[in-house]
């Protein structure tokens, strides 16, 4: 719990503008079908596989349910299902994102996880105006590395946002 | 610095609060034909803090008004005027403004000038009213006021060295307290000599303002007689103490100390000083209680109260409710842990078993004493009701004697702020409704004022607050005609529970039932919605002419639930049991269907409607005919249906999980759990279920 709200204040702090600031920012790359995705590393909590969800009646079909994180009921969704991206199968090498979003902890299943780059402000474009799986608002840039490109989510505003259902938008 | 102020000002508000709740408890509490000093004094202090503190904080406002307070007091308490029901008054009026103040500097909620004004405009023309009536001769009031006579204890204080000026506002403060007088010690420090009815703690209370506590040095000596209050030393500069300007010190008692320099007369008095036994103040206390007379008994009982607090910490809630949520991931992990182990060899993991029973039985005991941290006694909710009762018993010309009882008992601190509003609904009613005019009760043979009680205590995993009073009771007759004409289903014959209940259903005002005063604030549905809310039953007894008893019965706890898990298909949910009426496997004849309104079934001559969890929840049964399964009868705010599910599982107490927290509300969901195996289960929200 601790840990958890540490890394939130000090995401709020460091997160989005460092970004593009300057001093470069750490992300976490994870695989959606053929795309490679990257959100900012501090909203991570930390990564687990996939067990014992229990399915909640009448939610979208890319709200898989809620698990048990350590006595925290905390919901899963399915990056997949929800953008249409690659094959959702449950098996031992599915992979869960805990996310610790504004005090929020959401579970998020992706493919696969890569690995933790930073990026320097000059390495992250603007994102292109054309139509994308997601909405531009939640992208804060596309970042290369080499080869490689990773598209950056701000995975703040997707969480949060109405399209994803997780929050009680009329009791905010 | 400015957090660290604000830090202190959060203290400051809090003891203020708790001050002035102290206040208004002693002012109820006064007797006005036969005040009791010690109340008295205990107001004054009361006042005498909260004015320290403000001024303190350089909010001066609030110790302006504490200050007039205070000299009315202070007249009263020297016997200079007699309190009346006015003063009383007064002073609890002066009380809200000063609660009124505070907020306003706690929250920033608006103060009304106004009422600050005319406040002070009060407190000053008593204070001056008194002046006038009996204008105190000063030397009477000397006479009166033989130490030993008056003040029932005296304190040798000795204090480090500090500087003259700090020196004289001791005094000052001291003074307050009762007779003073100042002492130079050998090594230039100083000592006070001070004969006062205040106890050790108010002394080291008093100089706290100005000094450390821990370098006050208090021991308690023989009755000894002192020249002069120490702030009539100050303005009168040590003249008074010259013979020739007070020839009648010799009659007054004052004689034995003719020193020159008054500063060394308590250092040269006779053995009286000398023979004072020091001890300790503990010692002083239980010596005290055992021998002397109610008074004391009592100051006792406050200074085990006022001891009791400095034993206890200020702990932000969220710590509190930190420490429960680890305790709770404890508690599931020794779940899981044990439900591993259950597979193994008994003999070849022996000791590992051994291991796991007693974690068993250490994580069960740390549950319960982290449990009992949010514990708060219902003294909480309790203390606030004697001024309310006052206050509308003399607005509706009543007398009501109001008793409370099991104040110690403890409840959950998130149910017990919650139980205040309902609490204080059913209170108002007594009063209104329950309790008739004095007149009504001397016609049919009562006393004048009616009696009203509040009651809690422990009934197994419940707490139970009874609220009675011996009133005129609920009319039988007018409540059925009332019920028939909201077209509510009631027969002449119910038996009398139910025709009392009726007085919850919504829309049914209690007052045109029993009384023709109109009804305020929430109505009794309101109040049987907060309480089922918080998982309790209210229950009424009441008998024509006797009174009406409201019994409120609460789980202690919201954190835990006595359920019942059920399967439908491959899901696990669990239902509230205080829901669950009965559970039965129909027989076809039961089951009834109604054209585009679903199915009924009929049981015991009625027909309830037939809910089929697997349809609500779109899950996949076991068995879709309700005569394969099982049908379990709900019953909710009055309302009842059957719910058709699988099989039952079993019962159990589970910890409610809130899923809000992470994720919206769920319809049909009113929570979760965690199951042994770690799993998540759903707690289904029956009102929900039944509404749909």
């Amino acid at each position: 719990m601790l840990q958890s709200s540490q890394a939130d204040s000090s995401s709020t702090m460091h997160g989005l503008k460092s970004a593009s600031d300057g001093d470069g920012s750490e992300f976490l790359a994870f695989t959606l079908g053929k795309e490679e995705y990257g959100i900012d590393i501090l909203k991570v909590q930390e990564i687990r596989g996939y067990e014992a969800v229990t399915r909640i009646a009448n939610a979208p079909v890319f709200v898989k349910g809620v698990i048990n994180l350590r006595g925290i009921i905390v919901p899963v969704v399915d990056m997949r299902i929800k953008f249409n991206l690659g094959t959702p199968t449950y098996d031992q090498f599915t992979v869960v994102i805990i996310l610790n979003i504004n005090s929020r902890i959401v579970g998020m299943v992706v493919d696969s996880v890569s690995d933790v780059t930073t990026l320097l402000a000059e390495q992250i474009k603007p994102p292109p105006d054309m139509d994308t799986t997601f909405n531009s608002d939640y992208l804060i840039g596309l970042g290369t590395i080499d080869e490689r490109m990773l598209i950056l989510v701000d995975i703040d505003k997707l969480m949060t946002s109405p399209d994803m259902g997780l929050v009680d938008h009329q009791a905010n | 610095m400015a957090i660290e102020m604000s830090q202190f000002y959060q203290v400051f508000f809090d003891e203020a609060e708790e001050l002035l709740a102290e206040m208004e408890k002693l002012l109820l509490a006064v007797n006005i034909s036969d005040p009791d000093m010690e109340d008295l004094n205990a107001i004054f202090r009361t006042a005498h803090s909260i004015k320290g503190g403000a001024s303190t904080f350089g909010i001066s406002d609030m110790s302006d008004i504490t200050h007039f307070l205070e000299s009315l007091l202070d007249n009263i308490r020297k016997g200079e005027m007699a309190i009346t029901a006015e003063h009383v008054d007064a002073f609890l009026i002066a009380k809200d403004i000063l609660k009124m103040q505070l907020n306003g500097h706690k929250f920033g909620a608006e103060v009304d000038q106004e009422s600050v004004a005319d406040v002070r405009m009060m407190l000053q023309s008593l204070a001056q009213n008194s002046t006038h009536i009996a204008p105190p001769p000063k030397i009477e009031s000397y006479i009166e006021k033989n130490p030993a006579e008056q003040f029932k204890k005296c304190f040798r204080i000795e204090f480090p060295k500090v500087a003259d000026a700090e020196i004289d506002t001791i005094g000052e403060e001291l003074s307050l307290l009762g007779e003073s007088a100042k002492e130079i010690l050998d090594d230039n420090r100083i000592a006070f000599v001070l004969n006062t009815n205040a106890t050790p703690d108010d002394i080291i209370a008093i100089c706290s303002f100005i000094l450390d506590p821990q370098d006050i040095f208090i021991t308690e000596i023989a009755q000894t007689k002192i020249p002069a209050r120490e702030e009539n030393e100050n303005e009168l500069g040590y003249g008074f103490f010259d013979p020739v300007d007070k020839p009648d010190e010799d009659k007054l008692g004052y004689g034995f100390l003719e020193p020159e320099n008054p500063a060394f007369a308590l250092d040269r008095s006779p053995e009286e000083i000398m023979k004072g036994v020091a001890r300790k103040i503990e010692n002083d206390l239980t010596h005290q209680g055992a021998h002397d007379d109610k008074h004391h008994a009592k100051r006792d009982a406050d200074k085990a109260a006022g001891n009791q607090e400095t034993t206890t910490i200020r702990v932000g809630i969220e710590k509190v409710d930190q420490l429960i949520n680890l305790i709770g991931e404890l508690v599931i992990t020794q779940a899981m842990l044990e439900q591993r182990s259950i597979d193994l060899d008994p003999i070849e993991h022996e000791r590992l078993l051994s291991s796991v029973g007693q974690l068993t039985r250490n994580t069960r005991d740390l549950q319960q004493a982290v449990m009992s941290i949010r514990m708060m006694p219902m003294d909480y909710v309790f203390s606030r009701f004697p001024r309310m009762v006052r206050d509308l018993a003399s607005k509706l010309g009543k007398k009501v004697e109001f008793i409370t009882y099991g104040a110690s008992t403890e409840l959950d601190k998130g149910l017990i702020e919650r139980i205040v509003d309902p609490l204080t609904h059913l209170v108002r009613n007594s009063i209104d409704h329950g309790i008739e005019m004095p007149e009504v009760r001397r016609f049919d043979g009562k006393t004048d004022a009616g009696r009203l009680s509040l009651s809690a205590s422990h009934q197994g995993g419940n707490i139970v607050i009874e609220v009675s009073d011996d009133g005129g009771g609920l009319n039988r007759e007018k409540i059925l005609a009332k019920a028939h004409e909201n077209g509510l289903p009631v027969t002449d014959n119910m038996p009398d529970a139910e025709v009392w209940q009726l007085i919850f259903a919504p829309g049914f005002s209690t007052a045109e039932v029993v009384t023709d005063v109109s009804g305020r604030g929430v109505g009794m549905d309101v109040v049987k919605r907060n309480i089922t809310n918080m998982g309790g039953v209210v229950d009424i007894r009441s008998a024509r002419g006797f009174g009406t008893t409201i019994v409120i019965s609460l789980p202690l706890t919201l954190a835990i639930l006595d359920g019942m898990s059920i399967r439908v298909g491959e899901e696990v949910y669990i239902l509230p049991l205080s829901c669950v009426v009965e559970s039965l496997q129909p027989v076809p004849d039961d089951l009834k269907e109604i054209s585009n309104k679903g199915t009924v079934i009929k049981v015991r001559d009625e027909y309830l409607p037939l809910i089929a969890l697997h349809k609500v929840f779109g899950i996949e049964p076991k068995y879709t005919n309700p005569c394969q399964g099982i049908i379990v009868i709900l019953e909710v705010e009055g309302k009842r249906a059957a719910l058709f599910i699988d099989e039952l599982v079993g019962q159990q107490q589970v910890v409610v999980k809130n899923i809000e927290s992470n994720y919206k509300k769920v319809p049909g969901v009113s929570g979760a759990t965690i199951l042994g195996d770690g799993c998540v289960a759903l707690i289904l929200d029956v009102s929900a279920l039944l509404r749909t």
